[in-house]
């Protein structure tokens, strides 16, 4: 179980590599990569600058991780997130959950990524053509971490 | 006077707060064992101007106590890092 917060961007393929590298047991990997998106609430967006509180954001981060485990028989699990100014198309975060059969694999990485969203501290400034704005969280995120009940399976 | 002792916390300020206040953190004397988030945030709201604004009642205001998230009932102790930052969007 390894999270990590970076300003460097990452290679999927050496992250999933390192990851499965020699471990026989591994049967299936799921992986979200979120990305920045050139157009947001009905602006287009040039640049997005990512701030977290640093400490923090790790132990939540390994919180959400451990959670996962404890539901799902999964393997391993990576969390990657950038922090810093990124630029529409750059990746933002990388999940990669290793499971022996792809259900685990499939709903821990999406329970990881609903819980990141609602409880990991980064905050998104974008840049757009009327100025810097900050970005308003989203009850979406929130209905989705939702689903899942302590008992969800 | 044994009944003004005052003890210090340091308070965090995060992304838009952050930018509102100008500050990053401070240190922040308050009364001692018993005194909860509120009571802190009230202090800090009465300050008027940006600080009223922001920690207006209604606002999403989100607390992390020892970089745990916390609730305006948790109870705060000389020494504690109580961080104040908005709902959070990242992924």
């Amino acid at each position: 179980m390894t999270v990590r917060v970076q300003q460097a961007a990452f290679d999927i393929g050496d992250e999933i590599d390192g990851m499965r590298a020699g471990d026989a047991r591994v049967g299936a990997i799921a992986t979200f990569i979120g990305t920045v998106r050139d157009v947001n609430d009905a602006a287009s967006v040039s640049a997005l600058v990512l701030e977290h509180y640093p400490g923090m954001t790790e132990s939540a981060l390994g919180e959400i991780v451990a959670d996962a485990k404890s539901r799902w028989n999964i393997l391993d699990a990576l969390v990657v997130h950038r922090v810093g100014k990124l630029e529409p198309t750059e990746a933002i975060v990388l999940v990669a959950v290793t499971s022996a059969h792809r259900q685990d694999a499939f709903a821990a990485c999406e329970f990881i990524m609903d819980f990141l969203k609602t409880r990991a501290p980064f905050w998104k400034k974008e840049t757009t053509p009327a100025g810097e704005r900050w970005v308003d969280a989203r009850q979406s995120d929130d209905d989705a971490a939702a689903r899942w009940s302590p008992d969800t399976r | 006077m044994l009944d003004t002792r005052t003890e210090t916390l340091h308070v965090v300020y995060l992304a838009r707060l952050r930018e509102a206040f100008a500050s990053s953190g401070e240190a922040f004397a308050f009364a001692g064992d018993g005194t909860t988030v509120a009571e802190v945030i009230e202090t800090l709201r009465g300050r008027g101007g940006a600080w009223a604004t922001e920690l207006a009642p209604g606002r999403a205001v989100r607390i992390a106590v020892n970089q745990v998230m916390a609730s305006p009932s948790t109870r705060v102790h000389a020494g504690d890092e109580v961080a104040l930052f908005p709902p959070v969007t990242g992924g």
